[in-house]
């Protein structure tokens, strides 16, 4: 057998607990907990003026009920601003429970416990909760005129503005031979993971001790978080992500309203309390993304070059920013995709409506940035009687024009320089895949059958893999199986199976023999979180440089057993050799189990095996101590992984769709996706990873909006009215890779947890363009949506083909 | 001030062992495999009966467990996830699909995934590949974007029809 995984698609290691029900996820957590429930604002603004609890008391079961008034200390202030920036001069965020006003439907106001939560909805239908109303701002027009107030202390609605620039983009454009002037619209959507949120406490009064498990991707940060809100200090805290059904960035955000209260309950009551979040409540209790109008302007020469680039966003934040500006700035520097824009502009207005908070949904920014990029690229074509893969291809930044740096400053602080990538060769490989030269043959078969046919393509870069930082611990124990952990979590990207794979190669150990735990503070206490496709480059290279640090110790160690030089040695299937000699060789080998065994000095034999490192088991050298200077015991070791900046991975997603030409209903007839990041760990990951995000892409294209109404309702806060596609809706993929490694780390991954959500909306409305032959500029769109476009464009002179 | 609730003795035969507990009326199916029984396999992803995350077999059939109460279905026979293994512990064929074809990422919604195609291949042991998309139309995924779990569909026919020619 061998135990060369690295690069292989193997099972992941996961699966059997996943699938034989074995799995833990938040409520498989703490059946005897009280439960907690929640009475949340039914308006979308309104100032409390009274809580009424006398029907609920005596309620049979009812343990505790508590308003803003009850949170003492530091439960009792604003939520944090995670991420603050200069831009962000009205900065805003709730509290756990509401004070004074409301901002949004589903803003907790009361928080319940009892015994189970049948009886905890049953007193929160009795409370009564008196409301002055207030004139709601909904949608971004409404909040962009400004007359009406979100926050009484926020000018015109706006959170944020921003302004980042290369040369003289106005000029640059006045300029140019032609110039286009775009209107572009996207709607909200939402990460939507099948699992909502949840978290458990158990305040331990002996221990003085708080363990807490949520449904999060940043665990370390919520352990940061609660000891400061609750005043405890920070290592009487851990915090565990159990398995975790699903986050795209919702889960992020933290700490959440009910993150810091369910633990300040069970801290106050000395019982454990759960509470798990049902579906309607995830709808207007989380987070929402993607809501945004722009503006572009671009210039550009005959032959389809961009000469300069204006673009101006409105973003929809919400009623408040707890995660920053971190979404329209992704969207205003990722909007540049693989392109040279010219002289670049763009402005962002970050501003608050009474909805949801609007934080990171997988793509955070990206998908809405392509679609502007996009559509431009589209028009660009189409005005110059051009193939719209030709001006693509004449934009493109060229391999060797890399590292390329685009004088703008990225989402994490640093410059935005593009580490590497090959588009022209990827554009080669999609033409190829898609048969985009055959396009037109195929159209007019299908033009003879009476069908309606378009092809569409865009073109992304994702800026992965950003700091500040992650680390990774590995252990050999004396059964020479292997324990390694990292602090960023897990929502089913299997991290279990892809670091263990890299452990495995760096070690020389069976890939089964890895077991990889993340998330756990217990296990690992420093680390950032997962988002923007980071995790396999961060924790990946943390991973690999402990697992570095781990081997050389077993070859000395080994060096010392076998008397023989550790650069001589080499590991294979967890056994240490001399390089090249067959296993079986005599006195030429040691298990790695062995070489842990003496790794650490021991007075007292629990076993045969551990009889070999006590102090009169073997050899002694007396010329140091047990420990050398300098040494650890044990084979175990920890690294960290810290990048200069971000990695910049890449794609390119063409697709071919068929409108009916009564019923306008849309159909994709093939969707197929070339995408580079770099060295690939495990393929079939990476293309699960594709998979998954190209079903989003195509929700958020076609069926995905939040509807709210003008008095801030969400009107479809159901899986009844919110259309999450089914095998029905998403496409087969059809995929092929590039793997250009990037250069700064030292695996050569790039990220590719969001990649394939990033274009979706992008292509559609390019192969639907292609198809009607007038532009879309607005997603998603729905047939009927369609239906109407056709009528206006007809009016408009234009002939759909 | 409010009533106590009256209490129902419920007993069901769940992967073929009879297993009681006394709940109020209104305990959901899904609640009273999850939380009264705490076989927690059966996962909630919606609570209204469009994500099939809690699909159980009830004499056979899959139905929504959060859309029942378990005082209706006292005295049934109920199949969890838990009870789609093969013998001597290893993965069912459903099961071992998936994990050969990729066909969960998460694994939130799989248990209904998994017990929706169990039964669908009672009756339809040699699906095409349209056939096999159809049977999961009803279930949502959120991570896989749905192809390999038809793949999956497809890998547990083959691997029933081998365990059957055995």
């Amino acid at each position: 057998m061998t135990t060369k995984t690295f690069g292989e698609p193997i099972a992941r290691l996961e699966d059997p607990r996943l699938l034989t029900g074995q799995g833990r996820f938040l409520d498989d957590i703490g059946h005897r907990a009280l439960a907690a429930a929640f009475v949340r604002s039914p308006h979308a603004h309104a100032r409390i003026t009274g809580i009424d609890v006398t029907d609920a008391i005596g309620v049979d079961g009812l343990v505790a009920v508590y308003t803003h008034e009850d949170l003492d200390g530091r439960a009792g202030e604003p939520l944090p601003l995670l991420i603050p920036h200069e831009a962000l001069t009205h900065g805003r965020t709730g509290y756990a429970l509401a004070k004074d006003e409301v901002n949004h439907v589903g803003e907790p106001i009361v928080m319940v416990v009892a015994t189970d939560r049948y009886v905890a909805e049953d007193v929160c239908a009795r409370i009564g909760v008196d409301y002055e109303f207030l004139p709601p701002v909904v949608g971004i027009e409404a909040a962009r005129d400004g007359d009406l107030l979100v926050h009484d202390d926020v000018p015109g609605n706006v959170a944020a503005r921003m302004v980042q620039s290369r040369g003289d983009a106005a000029a640059a454009i006045d300029a140019a031979p032609h110039v286009l002037e775009l209107d572009l619209d996207i709607e909200r959507s939402a990460s939507t993971p099948l699992e909502g949120k949840g978290v458990h406490a158990r305040w331990d009064a002996d221990d003085a001790s708080l363990r807490v498990y949520t449904s999060t991707q940043a665990s370390t940060s919520v352990r940061a978080a609660l000891a400061a809100r609750l005043e405890l200090p920070p290592d009487r805290v851990e915090v565990i992500a159990p398995d975790v059904g699903g986050g795209f960035g919702v889960k992020i955000v933290h700490p959440w309203p009910e993150e810091v209260l369910v633990p300040w309950a069970a801290i106050r009551l000395g019982r454990e309390v759960k509470w798990t979040e049902d579906r309607r409540e995830h709808f207007v209790g989380a987070t929402h993304e993607r809501g945004q109008l722009q503006h572009v302007r671009v210039g550009f020469d005959d032959e389809g070059r961009l000469l300069g680039l204006d673009v101006t966003v409105w973003h929809d934040n919400g009623a408040y920013t707890p995660y920053g500006i971190i979404v329209p700035i992704i969207t205003t520097t990722q909007l540049l995709g693989p392109y040279k824009p010219g002289a670049y502009r763009a402005e962002f207005f970050s501003l608050y409506t009474n909805t949801v908070s609007v934080t990171p949904y997988r793509g955070a920014g990206r998908p809405q940035g392509c679609f502007a990029m996009e559509r431009t690229m589209d028009a660009v074509a189409a005005h110059l009687g051009l193939d719209r893969t030709v001006v693509r291809e004449r934009n493109f930044i060229r391999p060797d024009e890399m590292p390329y740096d685009h004088g703008l400053i990225f989402q994490d602080g640093r410059p935005l320089v593009y580490d590497s990538g090959d588009y022209p060769a990827t554009l080669e490989k999609l033409k190829k895949l898609v048969g985009w030269e055959e396009f037109e043959a195929y159209r007019d078969e299908a033009r003879a059958a009476g069908r309606r046919v378009g092809i569409g393509i865009a073109c992304y870069v994702e800026g992965t893999g950003v700091g500040p930082y992650e680390g990774g611990w590995v252990k050999v124990e004396t059964d020479g199986s292997v324990v390694a952990a990292t602090g960023l979590t897990t929502q089913g990207q299997g991290h279990r199976t892809a670091f263990a794979q890299v452990v495995a190669e760096e070690l020389g150990v069976p890939v089964d023999r890895v077991n990889v735990t993340t998330g756990d503070t217990r296990r690992f206490g420093y680390a950032v979180g997962t988002f923007a496709s980071r995790a396999a480059v961060m924790s990946g290279n943390a991973l690999a440089a402990a697992a570095r640090k781990v081997r050389d110790k077993a070859l000395r160690i080994a060096g010392e057993a076998l008397e023989a030089d550790p650069r001589d040695l080499e590991i294979v299937d967890g056994v240490v050799r001399v390089i090249g000699s067959p296993a079986s060789a005599p006195g030429g080998s040691i298990p790695l189990a062995t070489v842990a065994v003496l790794a650490n000095p021991l007075r007292y034999a629990f076993d045969r095996e551990a009889e070999r490192a006590t102090q009169f088991g073997g050899p002694v050298d007396f010329s140091k101590p047990p420990v050398a200077e300098g040494e650890s015991p044990g084979l175990e070791d920890t690294g960290f992984y810290s990048p200069p900046r971000s990695t910049f991975a890449n794609g390119m997603h063409a697709a071919i769709v068929e409108t009916d030409p009564d019923t306008a209903e849309i159909t994709i007839l093939r969707y197929c996706v070339v995408h580079d990041c770099g060295t690939l760990i495990n393929p079939r990951i990476v293309e699960g990873q594709i998979h998954g995000g190209v079903a989003q892409g195509v929700g958020g294209a076609l069926y995905e909006r939040m509807v709210y109404d003008d008095a801030g309702q969400l009107l479809n806060a159901s899986f009844m009215d919110f259309l999450m596609p089914y095998a029905t809706e998403v496409p087969v993929v059809e995929t092929d890779h590039l793997e250009t490694p990037s250069p700064l780390n030292p695996l050569g991954i790039k990220g590719a947890g969001e990649a394939g959500v990033i274009p979706g909306s992008a292509v559609l409305a390019s192969a639907i363009s292609d198809a009607e032959g007038f532009a879309i500029t607005r997603m998603p769109i729905s047939p009927s949506d369609l239906y109407s476009l056709r009528s206006t464009s007809t009016r408009m002179g234009e002939t759909p083909r | 001030m409010s009533a106590v609730e009256e209490l129902f003795e419920v007993t069901l035969v769940v992967n073929g062992v009879p297993r009681s507990a006394t709940v109020p009326a209104r305990r959901l199916l899904s609640d009273f495999l999850r939380h009264d029984l705490e076989l927690t396999g059966t996962h909630v992803g919606c609570e209204h009966g469009v994500c099939g995350a809690c699909t159980v077999l009830v004499d056979g059939r899959p139905i929504r467990s959060c859309l029942q109460f378990a005082v209706t279905v006292d005295g049934a026979e109920v199949t969890t996830v838990e009870g789609c293994g093969g013998a001597d512990g290893e993965l069912g064929p459903v099961q071992q699909a998936f994990r050969d074809c990729h066909g969960l990422q998460c694994g939130f919604c799989t248990p209904g995934f998994v017990t929706t195609i169990t039964a669908y291949l009672e009756e339809h042991p040699a699906p095409s590949d349209d056939e096999a998309r159809e049977a999961i139309a009803g279930n949502l995924c959120r991570c896989t974007g749905y192809q390999n779990i038809v793949a999956s569909v497809l890998r547990a026919a083959e691997l029933r029809a081998e365990e059957a020619g055995r």
